[in-house]
């Protein structure tokens, strides 16, 4: 069938199997809403949901004579963001314009930062489990390329039954920050586990609320597959991926639509292709139509964007117009992997561990304030955490905050524990209990379904002879067994009827 | 300030204001295919042989900058390149003013501006452009 060894199809082997293994190569690039008050270019309100057109200024319509001005307070969210990834930040930076058409874009070009944007060259560390089992754990690391500042386009809903678009402008000139990823992962997973981590960095700055169900972190995936030794393979981009679960599915499902396409002789097309949640698959896109020219022009109505640190910073400054990358550094909050470094070194929890907790929102917290109620140790109270409490919220769809077993109750249950008033089954059948919100203590639950511990020796027993007493034949059988005598079939018939 | 041209370097040709355009790689040829090319990019209609003309003239004048020696000296690509960047407080002080707005529009579907359907880029698509020299409008 003409595959060579050079050709786009899988390589055969001398018995005619596939040869050659596949490698995935997936980078990423990510928007992430900046949480402002107002715009990156304009005062109008930041909002979501809010009446269409509402939030639109005469800049943000591209009205004639408007001019952008700057929010100081998207500069400081991506120079957090760029400190945070470990970036080297440009103390000078550019803004250009990219020019495109489309409805929701009123000026026809967007404000950028390509040649040089604020941040470049920095990291990211993520962690995944092997195997999907919680206790091995493994850390990787991909390198981010660059951080820009730039605006987001209006809304555009198509009306297909009345060949017409219909547009609101208030999330155009909302402040976005591109994170590019470079192509360092491989599979689904890791794209998933990279940008729940990116996720987690963004809340605890605070630079983005980077809620992907509310647009304000939207990933596209750039995958092209290509045999080891070989130089890369043409890459499609993904867009329309709406959950980082659903990030994982799409990628996965692009490498193998290649992989095939390609063992079977085909080519994969340089183009954009939608993840189409429903059907699980990516179909291309109808709008995009080869390489686009973004004609690329310095933005002429923004001078550079100049940073400062404390050895550059000029004397008798207005502080109001400067951003101070140091006096940003010395107030970055401890970041994800900090904290949860933290927890394990404080409580001697597994490094897993610490993933669910910082994971889950408002699980830590809740942790630790069982902690501060209770004489049971970490390590036994972080089982109850996560096998009981996590299980329940997870099977209920709740989240920690909205949990019917508080912090106090659950602290109450485990002294009880911990005291040896109850047995662990018996404080199961209590959580059991509590989590139907009914508002009754552990104590009282105990009391209620007799689940105390009986200390008693001489009712203790009683209710062992009682015991004895009503079940004779199971008493016969188990004293011949434990003597070492073998029964005969007819003695264990005997024994065996009710 | 603006113009980092040492002194003195200015061919005075050029200072006069008179000048003919060097031999470039131009040279006020604009190939079918550019012209298509510039037309989908910038949805201007060069369709007419003045519009062609204008748009070669346009690239003879521009070329005249190749006569400037600017060996060893950056690129400005800013006059407001010393100028300090004004950084606004992240204040809510605009918006609010949807009628205004959309007093302006056309057409309008309750409060939403109404397009046409799909990427407005290529001049075979159902727009009616307008000559070169002013903006265009949607049929």
């Amino acid at each position: 069938d003409g595959l060579g060894p050079g050709s786009g199809g899988g390589r055969r082997g001398p018995q005619g199997g596939p040869l050659a293994p596949w490698v995935p190569v997936v980078g990423l690039e990510i928007h992430a809403q900046i949480s402002s008050n107002s715009k990156l270019f304009s005062g109008s309100q930041v909002q979501f949901a809010a009446p269409p057109n509402s939030l639109v200024s005469f800049f943000d319509a591209s009205l004639p004579g408007t001019l952008p001005v700057l929010n100081r307070r998207c500069v400081e969210a991506a120079v957090m963001t760029g400190l945070a990834l470990n970036c080297s930040i440009n103390k000078k930076s550019l803004f250009d314009r990219k020019h495109y058409f489309y409805a929701d874009l009123p000026a026809g070009y967007q404000i950028t930062q390509q040649r040089v944007p604020i941040a470049v060259n920095g990291s990211l560390s993520y962690s995944l489990c092997i195997d999907n089992k919680m206790s091995q754990m493994v850390t990787k690391t991909v390198r981010i390329k660059q951080i820009q500042l730039e605006q987001d386009s209006g809304k555009s809903l198509h009306d297909d039954s009345r060949s017409q678009t219909l547009v609101d402008l208030n999330r155009a000139g909302v402040g976005l920050m591109e994170v590019v990823m470079e192509p360092d992962m491989c599979c689904g997973e890791e794209a998933a586990a990279a940008v729940r981590e990116l996720q987690l960095i963004l809340q605890t700055l605070g630079s983005s609320q980077a809620i992907m169900a509310e647009g304000q972190l939207r990933v596209d995936a750039n995958v092209s597959v290509h045999h080891p030794g070989e130089p890369y393979g043409v890459r499609t981009e993904v867009k329309n991926i709406n959950s980082i679960r659903f990030l994982a599915k799409a990628i996965d499902y692009e490498i193998q639509r290649q992989i095939e396409e390609l063992e079977n002789g085909g080519t994969i097309l340089n183009e954009t292709r939608a993840f189409d949640s429903k059907l699980g698959c990516t179909v291309p896109m109808r709008d995009k139509e080869g390489m686009q020219d973004y004609r690329f022009m310095p933005e002429p109505n923004l001078p550079p964007l100049i940073l400062y640190d404390t050895k550059s910073l000029p004397a008798n400054v207005n502080h109001q117009q400067v951003v101070n990358i140091d006096w940003i550094h010395e107030r970055l909050p401890d970041l994800p992997s900090a904290k949860r470094a933290k927890l394990v070194e404080l409580y001697g929890i597994l490094p897993e561990h610490s993933f669910t907790l910082v994971n889950e929102d408002g699980l830590t917290e809740f942790f630790e304030n069982v902690l501060k109620q209770t004489q049971m140790k970490p390590k036994k109270v972080i089982g109850w955490i996560l096998n009981d409490l996590l299980s329940y919220l997870k099977q209920h769809s709740c989240t920690v905050k909205e949990s019917p077993v508080s912090s106090v109750l659950l602290a109450d249950l485990l002294n009880l524990l911990e005291k040896k008033e109850i047995s662990a089954s018996a404080a199961k059948q209590v959580f059991e209990e509590l989590w139907k919100g009914e508002g009754k203590t552990p104590l009282e639950i105990v009391k209620e379904k007799q689940l105390q511990l009986i200390e008693d020796r001489e009712e203790l027993e009683q209710i062992c002879q009682a015991v004895i007493d009503e079940h004779e034949k199971e008493v016969i059988m188990v004293v011949l067994e434990s003597s070492g005598t073998v029964l005969s079939s007819k003695v264990n018939a005997f024994c065996c009827t009710a | 300030m603006w113009c980092r041209q040492a002194r003195g370097s200015v061919p005075r040709r050029l200072a006069a204001g008179g000048g003919r355009a060097l031999a470039g790689p131009s040279q006020g040829a604009v190939s079918g295919e550019l012209l298509r090319h510039l037309e989908h990019l910038a949805l201007v209609d060069f369709r007419d042989r003045e519009g062609v003309e204008r748009l070669r003239g346009a690239i003879r004048f521009a070329d005249r900058l190749r006569e400037v020696n600017t060996d060893g000296v950056e690129p400005m690509d800013s006059v407001l390149e010393d100028r300090c960047l004004y950084l606004r407080e992240d204040d809510v002080t605009e918006g609010n003013c949807t009628k205004e707005l959309l007093n302006n529009a056309r057409e309008k579907v309750e409060e939403y501006f109404v397009a046409p359907p799909g990427i407005l880029c290529c001049p075979e698509c159902d727009l009616q452009l307008v000559s070169h020299n002013s903006l265009f409008s949607v049929r």
